[in-house]
């Protein structure tokens, strides 16, 4: 592996780190398994990617494209509590209705960034190289993003969030509207993964709507190689994990992919054989070492 | 404290599966009457405490609490009136949180929760004398997650939660049931010293025609979605479990009595 791919593979670990903290929250936290990230991790770069372009501020464009990934969160979290529909498909209708409306946002199927702002030029005006202030502002959001979700699962309110995944019927009993938080909580997941996105699309130099693809595959893959790797015991601990996971995923295949033998199409491949294979080594361990 | 009014409730009603649960039920609960209520399996004692906590909506009748209308308010909102104990001690607690996190989110019960800290100072000093209270050692244990109790553990937690904010009714589903003898007693002594200490208004499903007669000052028993029984003061304490079951068998056998008519 080159310093080129190691210092690729970092920075998209970071930046895909955030959207792991929010499939954490919907899959671990909330146990609602959500597949709209596939649709609101472009949905966050089409918005970001269409504010700048009409001279919005690029940080600015961040919380307008956390903004609309809450509401596509909402929308499948509203599917699933007020209509009973399925989470998994509440979440794959949604994911599919985000593809046209991204479209429809971008007014096509990509939008371009190059020469425009975004929230790495800073560095340049510093005199920074490359890879410096994209690590510096993924570090820094992903700082940001995870102190502030840590300090918020401690809160009344987040305690109730906590509980609706632990034990719905004892925490309804408890005077909680179970369906407010699950709308709230899956609203928050996706807010947190279009925010990964509209990253994404800066530091790409573009958004694109099929960018989305295996966001959630990803997303499980890093929550579940964090878990394995660096361990779960606290909520700290797991939150931080799902980060060290995003990072430690994007380095494995950026190394895998490094190899003559593997082409960047097999990524998909790669990612499904990873997460199988991390979901079923603490099974296969208890067998083997059972007998 | 609480009346119920020709409550009916049909369970998939119009299929072949339908079931009658909730006869026309009527009865009123004064401020702090104990009533245990009884019957055989399907009477629909269940029913009964799941339609007062508002599991489901019943298909006619009123629900009052308190002097308020709660026939149609959702589970959650009624929470702020009625305390439940399950059955299942796993169901009354969080698994993955810690002791005095579950008391935390017991003791704001009906109230607004907002951004200020889960588990205040202050409260932990309260949530050490309540758990003291129990003798069971909890007090020293406020921050190991409740997955890690014993079923007897969990439910005497679940009392003290179901109690921290004083409830205006409190509705006790069997809660002994899936506990061996000797917890089953430690939980029922608490479950005395608790509701008779605080005056609480409670409904106590049980199984055990003997704590029917011994606990509450009131008896009900249930059979086929109706109220067949319902003795209070004198009339209670005379009662022995003789009775009861002459009671009960005599209900039974006036109904295959008119079946063997009808069959007949």
């Amino acid at each position: 592996m080159t310093l080129y791919a190691f210092y690729a593979a970092l920075q998209q670990g970071l930046v895909y780190g955030i959207m792991a903290i929010g499939v954490y929250l919907t899959f671990r936290i909330l146990d609602f398994p959500d597949l709209t990230v596939d649709g609101s991790l472009p949905l966050g770069a089409a918005i970001s990617a269409v504010a700048i372009t009409s001279g919005v501020n690029p940080w600015l464009s961040l919380l307008l494209a956390m903004g609309g990934g809450f509401l596509a969160g909402m929308v499948t979290a509203v599917l699933t509590t007020r209509f009973h529909i399925l989470h998994l498909l509440a979440s794959i209708l949604t994911m599919t209705a985000l593809y046209s409306i991204n479209i429809r946002i971008m007014d096509g199927p990509n939008v371009a960034l190059l020469g425009r702002q975004t929230v790495f030029d800073w560095g340049l005006s510093l005199g920074l190289p490359s890879p410096w202030p994209e690590l510096i502002v993924f570090v820094g959001v992903s700082a940001v993003v995870l102190l502030l979700l840590i300090w918020f699962l401690t809160t009344e309110l987040g305690q109730a969030v906590l509980a609706t995944g632990d034990n719905p019927q004892m925490i309804r009993s408890l005077g909680v509207n179970t369906s407010f938080i699950i709308i709230l909580g899956v609203g928050l997941s996706n807010a947190l993964v279009a925010l990964s996105g509209a990253l994404v699309a800066q530091h790409q130099g573009a958004a694109d709507v099929s960018m989305g693809v295996g966001t959630i595959v990803a997303g499980l893959a890093s929550v579940i190689v964090g878990e394995t790797v660096f361990g779960d015991r606290t909520l700290t601990k797991a939150l931080l994990a799902a980060v060290l996971g995003s990072i430690l995923y994007r380095l494995a295949i950026g190394f895998a992919l490094g190899l003559a033998f593997f082409n960047p199409s097999d990524l998909n491949l790669l990612t499904s054989v990873l997460v199988v294979v991390a979901m079923i080594t603490p099974s296969l361990k208890r067998r083997l070492f059972q007998r | 404290m609480i009346t119920l009014t020709n409550i009916i409730k049909y369970f998939h009603k119009g299929s072949v599966n339908e079931v009658f649960a909730l006869d026309k039920i009527s009865l009123h609960l004064e401020e702090g009457d104990f009533v245990t209520v009884i019957g055989s399996n399907g009477a629909g004692k269940s029913t009964l405490l799941n339609g007062i906590a508002g599991t489901f909506f019943p298909d006619s009748g009123k629900i009052e609490v308190d002097g308020m209308d709660v026939t149609h308010w959702p589970e959650y909102r009624r929470a702020a009136l009625v305390a439940r104990v399950f059955q299942d001690p796993l169901l009354g607690t969080c698994p993955a949180a810690t002791i005095e996190q579950n008391l935390a989110l017991a003791s704001l019960r009906g109230k607004r929760r907002g951004l200020g800290r889960g588990v205040k100072t202050a409260d932990r000093i309260l949530f050490r004398e309540a758990l003291a209270r129990l003798q069971l050692g909890l007090e020293d244990r406020m921050l190991d997650k409740v997955g890690l109790l014993s079923g007897g553990q969990r439910q005497a937690l679940t009392m003290l939660m179901a109690t921290a904010v004083r409830p205006k009714v409190l509705l006790l589903d069997e809660h002994i049931a899936a506990l061996d003898p000797k917890t089953a007693g430690q939980i029922l002594g608490l479950t005395r010293e608790i509701v008779e200490g605080q005056k609480l208004t409670t409904l106590m499903i049980t199984h055990n025609m003997n704590h029917a007669i011994a606990f509450g000052n009131r008896l009900v028993m249930l059979h086929q979605g109706r109220i067949l029984l319902d003795l209070s003061g004198e009339k209670k304490a005379g009662l022995t479990v003789k009775d009861l079951l002459e009671q009960f068998y005599h209900a039974q056998g006036e109904e295959l009595a008119t079946d063997s008519l009808l069959l007949g």
